[in-house]
C-alpha cells in the first residue's frame, strides 16, 4: 500500500464519519461544525488528485463563505442558542434508502467504466495546473461560455442583492 | 561554504542520511525529516511570538510616552516569560452551559489559522515551508480558519456579549476579504503566478513602485482582518468588555492574544512578500541567508506600522467600518484591478512603466477620494441648511 493510499483511506474514513454525525446529531451548530469536517476532507480529496487549486477553493467557498453562512443562518433563526428540538418527521429511514440507492446505483454505472480501477496517471513535473485551467476558462474551445453565463448569473444575484437592500429616497 | 550556502537542506540531508543508515525506508524518512521541519518551523516561529509579546508592549509604551517592561532583565526582556509562567498558573475556567469540546477547540483553531500561514511564507530564498502553486489563494483560505474560530469561540462560550462580539467580527472579516482579495490579485497579475516565493523573485521592482494603492488596500484590509484598532470593534471593551474572548482565562486566553500578535507580524511579513520585495535585498545573491535579515526587518517595520495606526486612532463604529468597506474599498479596489491590468498590457517592456503604473494609481485614489470628498459635503450641507432655518426661529 502506498501512502498515497493511507492518506485516501484515512480522509475517506474522516468524511464517512463526519458526514454521519452531521445527519445524526441533534445540536444544530454542531451538525454544521461537522460538516466544515467533511467539507475539509473533501479537499483534502482534491489535493490527493494534484487539483491543488480546487482544493483552496473549495476551502474558501465552502468553508469560509458557506459553512459560516448556515452557521449564521441557524445562530439567528432560532429562538434558543442550544436547539435539540425534535425531529420534523420520521422518514429518516426514506432518505436512508434513496442515498443507498443513489450510491448503488453510481457504484453499478461507474463500474462499467474503464477508468474505474486504473491508476490516476501522475502529472508530468513542471506542469503548472493552475495556469492550464485559467487558458482553459477563457479559452472558446474550451468554457468560456458557462464561465461567462456562471458569471452573468453571479451578478444577476448580486444586483438582486442590492435591489432587495435597496432603501429609495425619502423612505425610512 | 558549502554548508552555509543552504544550511536547511544540509540540515535534512543529513537526517536523511542517519534514518536511512537505521534501516528506514527512503519514504518514511523523508516523512520524519518533513515532520521534524514543520516541528522546527512551529517552535522558531512561536519563540518569536512570545519576543513579539515584548516588542508589542515596548512599541505601545513609546507611542503612549511611557517606558513599557523595564525591570525584568536587561530592558525588560525577561517580562513575557514570567507572562507566560503567569497565564500557564492561573485557574482555567469554563463558563457554566458552555459547549466543552468547541470551547477548548477555538484557541486552537485561532493559533493554527496563523501557524498555517507560515506554510507559505518565503523568509529567504532557502527556506520555505513549501511553494505551492496557489499560494496567494491559500492565505485567503487560511482565513476561513481564523473566521471559523471567533464564531466558535463566540458561540460555545454561552454568553451574550461574546457571542456579539463574534457576530460583528465575522461580518467584518467576510466583508473584508473582498479588498483583500483583489489587492492580493494585484501582484499576482504582476508576476503572473500565485506562487508567493515566484512573486517575491518577480520583483525586480518592488510592487509597491507599481501598486501602491493596492498596498494600502491590503494594509487597511489585513487591519480590518486582524481585528486590530482602528477596526477591533469586535473586542471594544467599552461595550462588549472583550468580545468573542471574553470568558477565556489562562493560556487559552494566551492562544488567542499570541495569534493576534503572530497574526500582525506575519501579515506584515506579507506585505513585505507581496509589495516590498520579500527577501530581495543587496548581497542576497552571494548569501542566501542574507535574505532573512531583509526580510524580517521588512516585516518587522510592517508590524511596527500596524502598531503606530493601531495606537494613534480611535475606534471606528460597525456601520461606518461596513460603510467604509462597501462604499469605498470594494469599488476602489475593482477600479484599481481593471485600471491595473490596462496599463499594465499597455506599458509593459516601455520605459515609462514604472511611473506609468505608478502615476496612474495616484490618479485612481485622487479621484476616489475626491469622490467621497464631494458626496461628504453634500451631506453636511443637507444636514446644515435645516439647522440654520431652524436656529432662525429662535
Amino acid at each position: 500500500m502506498t501512502a498515497l493510499q493511507i492518506i485516501f483511506l484515512i480522509t475517506a474514513g474522516v468524511i464517512l464519519a463526519s458526514a454521519v454525525m452531521v445527519v445524526t446529531t441533534r445540536n444544530m451548530i454542531h451538525a454544521a461544525l461537522w460538516l466544515i469536517v467533511t467539507l475539509f476532507g473533501a479537499a483534502v480529496l482534491f489535493a490527493l488528485l494534484d487539483a491543488g487549486f480546487i482544493a483552496v477553493v473549495q476551502v474558501v467557498v465552502y468553508i469560509g463563505a458557506i459553512a459560516i453562512l448556515f452557521i449564521f443562518a441557524v445562530m439567528l433563526t432560532r429562538r434558543e442558542m442550544r436547539d435539540r428540538g425534535a425531529q420534523l418527521n420520521s422518514e429518516w429511514w426514506l432518505s436512508a434508502v434513496v442515498a443507498a440507492l443513489t450510491f448503488g446505483g453510481l457504484f453499478f454505472l461507474l463500474s462499467g467504466w474503464s477508468g474505474f480501477s486504473a491508476h490516476a496517471p501522475g502529472l508530468s513535473s513542471g506542469t503548472d495546473t493552475v495556469q492550464l485551467l485559467g487558458a482553459a476558462l477563457v479559452s472558446p474551445d474550451a468554457y468560456v461560455l458557462p464561465f461567462e453565463v456562471a458569471s452573468v448569473l453571479l451578478l444577476a444575484a448580486l444586483v438582486g442583492a442590492v435591489y432587495v437592500a435597496f432603501q429609495k429616497k425619502g423612505e425610512e | 561554504m558549502e554548508f552555509w550556502s543552504n544550511p536547511i537542506k544540509a540540515a535534512a540531508d543529513w537526517l536523511t542520511g542517519v534514518f536511512t543508515g537505521w534501516g528506514m525506508p527512503a519514504s518514511a524518512s523523508n516523512v520524519v525529516v518533513s515532520l521534524i521541519g514543520v516541528v522546527a518551523l512551529i517552535v522558531v516561529v512561536m519563540v518569536l511570538d512570545i519576543m513579539l509579546v515584548w516588542l508589542e508592549r515596548k512599541i505601545v509604551a513609546r507611542f503612549q510616552d511611557r517606558l513599557g517592561p523595564n525591570r525584568l532583565g536587561p530592558f525588560g526582556l525577561i517580562q513575557p516569560f514570567a507572562d507566560i509562567i503567569k497565564l500557564l498558573i492561573k485557574e482555567d475556567t469554563t463558563p457554566s452551559g458552555a459547549d466543552r469540546v468547541v470551547y477548548n477547540v477555538a484557541p486552537i483553531l485561532a493559533m493554527m489559522a496563523v501557524l498555517l500561514l507560515w506554510a507559505v511564507l518565503p523568509v529567504a530564498p532557502i527556506i520555505f515551508g513549501v511553494d505551492i502553486n496557489v499560494g496567494a489563494l491559500y492565505v485567503i483560505a487560511v482565513g476561513a480558519i481564523g473566521t471559523l474560530a471567533i464564531i466558535t469561540a463566540g458561540w460555545a462560550s454561552n454568553n451574550k456579549y461574546a457571542l456579539l462580539g463574534a457576530f460583528r467580527q465575522v461580518a467584518v472579516m467576510i466583508s473584508y476579504e473582498i479588498p483583500m482579495v483583489v489587492a492580493i490579485l494585484i501582484p499576482t497579475m504582476l508576476a503572473g503566478t500565485m506562487g508567493i516565493n515566484s512573486i517575491v523573485e518577480a520583483q525586480n521592482v518592488w510592487y509597491f513602485w507599481l501598486a501602491p494603492l493596492a498596498a494600502v488596500l491590503f494594509l487597511v484590509s489585513a487591519m480590518a482582518e486582524l481585528g486590530r484598532a482602528p477596526f477591533d470593534l469586535a473586542e471594544a471593551e467599552s461595550e462588549l468588555v472583550a468580545g468573542h474572548h471574553i470568558e477565556y482565562s489562562g493560556m487559552k486566553f494566551g492562544m488567542f492574544y499570541a495569534a493576534e500578535l503572530l497574526h500582525a507580524f506575519t501579515f506584515g511579513g506579507f506585505m513585505a512578500a507581496f509589495f516590498f520585495g520579500g527577501w530581495r535585498g543587496p548581497g542576497v545573491a552571494q548569501f542566501p541567508l542574507l535574505g532573512l535579515f531583509w526580510f524580517m526587518l521588512k516585516a518587522l517595520i510592517g508590524y511596527w506600522v500596524f502598531g503606530w495606526i493601531k495606537y494613534t486612532m480611535p475606534r471606528i463604529r460597525i456601520d461606518h467600518m461596513l460603510a467604509l468597506n462597501w462604499k469605498f474599498l470594494v469599488p476602489v479596489s475593482f477600479v484599481l484591478l481593471m485600471v491595473v491590468a490596462l496599463m499594465n498590457s499597455l506599458l509593459r517592456g516601455s520605459d515609462y512603466y514604472v511611473i506609468g503604473m505608478f502615476l496612474s494609481n495616484v490618479v485612481v485614489g485622487w479621484g476616489a477620494l475626491e469622490i467621497v470628498r464631494a458626496s461628504a459635503r453634500r451631506q453636511r450641507k443637507e444636514i446644515e441648511t435645516p439647522a440654520q432655518t431652524a436656529s432662525a426661529h429662535h
